[in-house]
């Protein structure tokens, strides 16, 4: 979709603020959305075909601009457990309410040390990025070839950046074939080549382009055609 | 009362991850042990060491150097590094020549088996939103001044693949053990928005 989450290229963000030292969460509440977030979908299909992604996608703009990174999650895993009807709004208020009026309340806790050891080898599974990775798809362009990145304006989710739509580059290298995963009609679905395509720095941004740059970017067969 | 430190109160944000956590809980839809676990993995075990340890290792075996190029995902397995956004991690080589930067303008996109969890700054909007089309300019604010024969390369990713930058040995650590070397490759620099650090810098 065209969201404020496809930013690339946008001015007026201000400079780049860096912690030295970060901790990797801020605060225990983070690591618990982290947690949960990554751990209810090994035994739930809890965001659908498209991920927690197109639910952090689907964040009206202004809050998107003003959540931190794990608002956004915690806002996004909301609204997927409220769309696959595994809460309701109702208890999410009335049990924010409680937690309101009792600070010091503590969480509920429920061991399962199945789960939790299920959780702990997939963390490091090995996952192929096609269902069938062998499925003989044959690539319409080699490398070297100039191609064009179409003009796709997809309101669901998609992986092809507002940027690069309507320029032009070249294959620079032929990937694995991996599973679509934009948000199309059932018969455009499934593998297809992944290659990576480099665009110059001038054809992205014109005469405002810094000298001697390019950009290199993923792109599944359908996003492009020969130019 | 008066004069006696009173803990700051929770956030809104806190107060409404323990509600989301307890209806989670009382539904039986997630286990808290296996929260923890998630929690410590990222917090203690998979981080940019790992990346570290598989730099250092190009480093000094060049055999080495060439498999994890050519493929980054089986170089890096021979570590144990697999897994959770990393089914296919693509190494990039700095040279003097060329400085490649990797971003995720859609999102967070990261290679979590090498590096953990990205920093904040990898995840904050101008970043996202600058490096593409001023990376010189951003690289500058992490203290990375480059001349201009150095060509910059920007890798937005977008698919499922991960990427990983390999920085080059700094000069002077020609009698360096890989463990020593290792304590030269920052987390920023296999991110390639710096350098990895000279013998100096680390003292």
């Amino acid at each position: 979709m065209n969201g404020i989450h496809d930013m690339g290229g946008m001015h007026g963000f201000g400079p780049i603020e860096i912690e030295e030292d970060e901790p990797v969460f801020h605060q225990p509440w983070e690591g618990r959305v982290y947690g949960i977030v990554t751990t209810i979908r090994d035994a739930h299909d809890v965001y659908g075909p498209y991920g927690l992604r197109s639910y952090i996608e689907s964040i009206p703009p202004d809050r998107y601009l003003v959540a931190s990174y794990y608002e956004k999650w915690m806002l996004a895993l909301e609204n997927a457990l409220l769309a696959k009807g595994l809460l309701s709004k109702e208890e999410l208020e009335a049990k924010t309410s409680e937690y309101l009026d009792n600070p010091g309340a503590a969480v509920p806790r429920r061991e399962d040390p199945e789960a939790t050891q299920r959780v702990v080898e997939n963390i490091r599974l090995r996952l192929p990025l096609a269902k069938d990775p062998d499925a003989d798809i044959r690539p319409a362009f080699q490398v070297g070839d100039a191609v064009k990145a179409r003009n796709i304006n997809l309101r669901g989710h998609s992986r092809l950046p507002r940027y690069v739509r309507g320029k032009v580059g070249t294959i620079e290298k032929l990937y694995k074939i991996q599973d679509f995963q934009d948000h199309v009609p059932e018969s455009e679905q499934g593998p297809q080549p992944v290659y990576s395509v480099r665009f110059k720095a001038e054809e992205l941004w014109g005469a405002a382009a810094e000298g001697n740059q390019s950009l290199y970017i993923d792109m599944w067969e359908s996003y492009l055609e020969s130019a | 009362m008066s004069g006696q430190h009173h803990p700051e109160p929770e956030s809104y944000a806190a107060i409404r991850a323990r509600a989301i956590e307890s209806l989670l809980v009382e539904k039986g839809l997630i286990a808290s042990d296996a929260v923890d676990a998630r929690v410590q993995a990222y917090e203690q075990d998979i981080g940019p060491l790992n990346g570290a340890r598989v730099v250092a290792h190009a480093w000094v075996d060049p055999e080495y150097r060439t498999r994890l190029l050519e493929n980054g995902t089986e170089a890096i397995a021979e570590f144990g590094y697999t897994g959770a956004q990393g089914a296919e991690i693509v190494v990039l080589g700095n040279t003097p020549d060329i400085q490649n930067v990797v971003v995720c303008t859609l999102c967070s996109c990261y290679p979590w088996p090498v590096l953990g969890l990205p920093p904040t700054w990898y995840k904050s909007h101008a970043y996202r939103a600058r490096v593409v089309i001023e990376p010189r300019a951003v690289l500058k604010e992490f203290g990375l001044e480059l001349d201009d024969v150095v060509e910059v390369r920007v890798w937005d990713s977008n698919s499922d693949i991960r990427y990983m930058v390999l920085p080059e040995r700094p000069s002077g650590t020609e009698g360096m053990t890989e463990d020593q070397l290792m304590a030269l490759v920052s987390r920023d620099s296999m991110i390639g928005v710096a350098k990895a650090k000279s013998p100096a810098q680390v003292g």
